[in-house]
């Protein structure tokens, strides 16, 4: 195995933080917007994406990059937002919609953007793959190895952008890496019945690049992938994609009944969750008991407290709605 | 003397629909009238449309006339717009009007330049079904409404029903145009109990085939001090804040546009010369949209001015923001249609 034992306990520290928080969102989102679901109410309005399943894409990836190094993500950011090491008590405000929020309540779950770690999404499928060359374009530019990185989920990878992005990248051997997560479901419709090929890494030969395909879910396989993947980028020898076997436990957003998808599909998958399954493994390993507890108990403090900080956190002025919209 | 009309059908019973089961009864009955009518989008298949619109369609006509896209929206707006030229008449959805951008020149400079550069020679018969609005925390992405961005945009046409019976004399109409036709359904109207449904936009909607003209606005309640423009959900606000003026004598009518390409000007000007005084409540972003258009085409046409200077409420030129403090905030309501009315009529409030 090439990953190390402190970058593994790492990975499994900042999955387990992902899985904390959407563990925290799901009963706040539902506060005060039951017996009849209504979206608009409660202290978490609007539509929500949970990352739960996902978490090996984010953490395998993010184990390479520094805060220097561009990530941008999708509708479905949180695992990323963690991984990456956005602000969690700033990620908290926001997703409540206060005032010490990232973007001061302006922005919301599908759009956070924390500029200390060079992070940002876009709700727009796929459209944080041209931002994501044009970061890496503007690092080499500067003088600087810093790479990019944009996340995607298979659904997007047949957007226009996708397609226009990883040519432009080749054509320009940007220092960026494509990461498809694939979970099957873009919302409703399955991979089979809305992609032509079987697999979106055979894709990536088609615009001159290497492709990496990861099975499993799994944590280490990511992160042998994203290395590779990373260090091309870095010494100069141009973008990458890498797709990722995943999975998505909830519905596409919370409150979908999810009545596209077999009964079984959900439970059975959660038999396989990539979090205990690490879990597992790393003790297998050799991974001290008491050294995972540890992690875990932290990463459950921060989320807490993150919580804690967001709902005590006061709501903006509404006239700040008016601050920048210019810069 | 009239005689009674016989091609109107007097429903038995109130047949009280939301927008959504409205628009999906208006497609379902066309595709068993006509059999070049399709329907395709993001989920619109077994979902039935994520706002319900397509509900029960795929059941009934199978995956070959309902047909689930990949998320490839500029294929699928431009290949219905091949479709229409080669004489099918698809009705797509794409699910939020936010989304346009990634694939607009399917849009604006295909379907709506067909007619245009065939010199009348093709036509583009199809409608674009999309949701607007916000009020429910979904942010900027996912909460614009863009009707003037569509209303400028020569050769489409643009509808957006306030209700349920509008709304399926409207697709009927707009299926069978022979332009390009866009439907713009809000979502605080759609009938969605998850967003919070305006009761007033669930009403009688007949079973049989009735036409909406397209290019005609209603007047959905008379008045005689100050004419309220309002179209979609700004309607129902209008029609809170005018119960509310009502009860200290002050007595609005209200139009409600229902299309806004073409632009019904007369039903405006008509109601404006009447009352002297005009506001329009659009929710739509204030600079160059509706109220601007419909101001100055009233200030051209009408030869005497009116009692006071026409206004318009919209939101302000900010992208729409997530916590609720701000958009409430900024989006229009009954109590700010209200408060501007009476400044209007001069009262001190
Ligand atoms: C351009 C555009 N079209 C449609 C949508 C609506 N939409 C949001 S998420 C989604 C599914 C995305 O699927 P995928 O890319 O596989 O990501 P996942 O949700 O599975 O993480 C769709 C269709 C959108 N946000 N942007």
């Amino acid at each position: 195995m090439s990953s190390n034992h402190s970058k593994r306990l790492w990975m499994y520290a900042q999955m387990v933080k992902s899985r904390y928080f959407e563990d925290m969102i799901k009963p706040a989102y539902f506060e005060g917007k039951t017996p009849v679901f209504n979206m608009a109410k409660g202290p978490l309005p609007g539509e929500m994406h949970l990352s739960d399943g996902q978490e090996p894409c984010a953490v395998g990836v993010c184990a390479h990059l520094r805060a220097d190094d561009t990530v941008t993500a999708t509708h479905r950011p949180h695992h990323i937002a963690i991984a990456k090491g956005v602000d969690l008590n700033a990620m908290a405000a926001e997703i409540f919609g206060k005032k010490d929020g990232l973007a001061g309540g302006r922005s919301g779950h599908m759009h956070l953007f924390d500029p200390a770690v060079n992070f940002s999404c876009s709700g727009i499928i796929a459209q944080g793959m041209g931002p994501a060359v044009g970061a890496a374009m503007a690092a080499r530019m500067q003088g600087s190895d810093a790479v990019a990185v944009a996340f995607l989920g298979e659904g997007a990878a047949n957007q226009g952008a996708f397609h226009e992005s990883l040519n432009l990248a080749s054509v320009w051997k940007a220092p960026v890496v494509f990461v498809i997560e694939d979970n099957s479901y873009g919302i409703s419709v399955p991979k089979s019945a809305c992609t032509a090929i079987a697999s979106n890494v055979d894709r990536a030969a088609g615009y001159a690049m290497p492709g990496h395909h990861v099975s499993g879910n799994d944590p280490d396989g990511v992160y042998e992938a994203a290395g590779i993947a990373i260090e091309r980028a870095r010494s100069g020898s141009g973008p990458s994609l890498i797709e990722i076997e995943t999975s998505r436990l909830e519905g596409h957003f919370m409150g979908d009944p999810e009545g596209y998808r077999p009964k079984d599909e959900v439970k059975r998958l959660k038999e396989i969750d990539p979090i205990p399954a690490y879990r597992s493994r790393l003790v297998k390993e050799g991974f001290e008991e008491s050294e995972l507890a540890r992690v875990e108990k932290e990463a459950r403090a921060l989320v807490e407290q993150a919580f804690s900080y967001a709902r005590s956190n006061d709501y903006p002025e509404p006239k700040e709605a008016f601050d920048h919209v210019f810069a | 003397m009239s005689l009674p009309d016989a091609t109107v059908e007097k429903p038995a019973a109130e047949r009280r629909l939301t927008i959504a089961k409205a628009m999906s009864e208006a497609i379902g009955q066309e595709m068993e009238r006509d059999p070049s009518v399709l329907v395709m989008g993001e989920d619109i298949g077994k979902m039935g449309g994520v706002f319900g619109t397509t509900t029960g369609l795929f059941e009934k006509f199978g995956a070959e006339r309902v047909r689930d896209t990949p998320i490839s929206e500029t294929a699928f707006i431009g290949a219905a717009v091949g479709m229409a030229a080669s004489g099918l008449r698809p009705v797509v959805e794409l699910m939020f009007v936010d989304f346009f951008g990634v694939c607009m020149d399917a849009i604006y400079n295909l379907a709506a330049k067909q007619s245009y550069f065939s010199g009348g020679k093709i036509s583009c018969p199809m409608v674009l079904m999309t949701s607007v609005g916000g009020g429910y925390g979904d942010a900027g992405q996912h909460s614009q409404c863009l009707y003037a961005t569509f209303g400028h945009l020569p050769g489409m046409k643009v509808v957006i029903p306030s209700n349920a019976h509008d709304a399926k004399g409207l697709m009927l109409s707009a299926i069978r145009d022979d332009n390009p036709v866009i439907f713009m359904f809000h979502k605080a109207l759609q009938g969605m109990g998850w967003l919070g449904t305006v009761a007033g936009s669930i009403n009688d909607t007949p079973e049989s085939d009735y036409l909406v003209p397209i290019g005609k606005a209603s007047i959905v309640r008379e008045g005689s001090d100050i004419t309220i423009v309002g179209l979609g959900a700004t309607v129902h606000q209008a029609l809170t804040a005018a119960e509310n003026l009502a009860k200290t004598g002050i007595n609005a009518e209200i139009i409600d546009l229902r299309t806004i390409a073409p632009l019904d000007r007369e039903t405006i000007f008509a109601s404006a010369s009447k009352t002297g005084r005009l506001l329009v409540v659009d929710d739509d972003y204030l600079s160059f949209g509706i109220g601007a258009e419909i101001i100055a085409s009233v200030c051209e046409a009408l030869p005497d001015p009116l009692k006071c200077p026409p206004q318009r409420i919209a939101h302000p030129d900010i992208p729409i923001p997530f916590t609720p403090v701000m958009e409430h905030f900024l989006l229009p309501d009954a109590g700010k249609i209200e408060g501007r009315v009476r400044a209007m009529l001069g009262e001190n409030t």
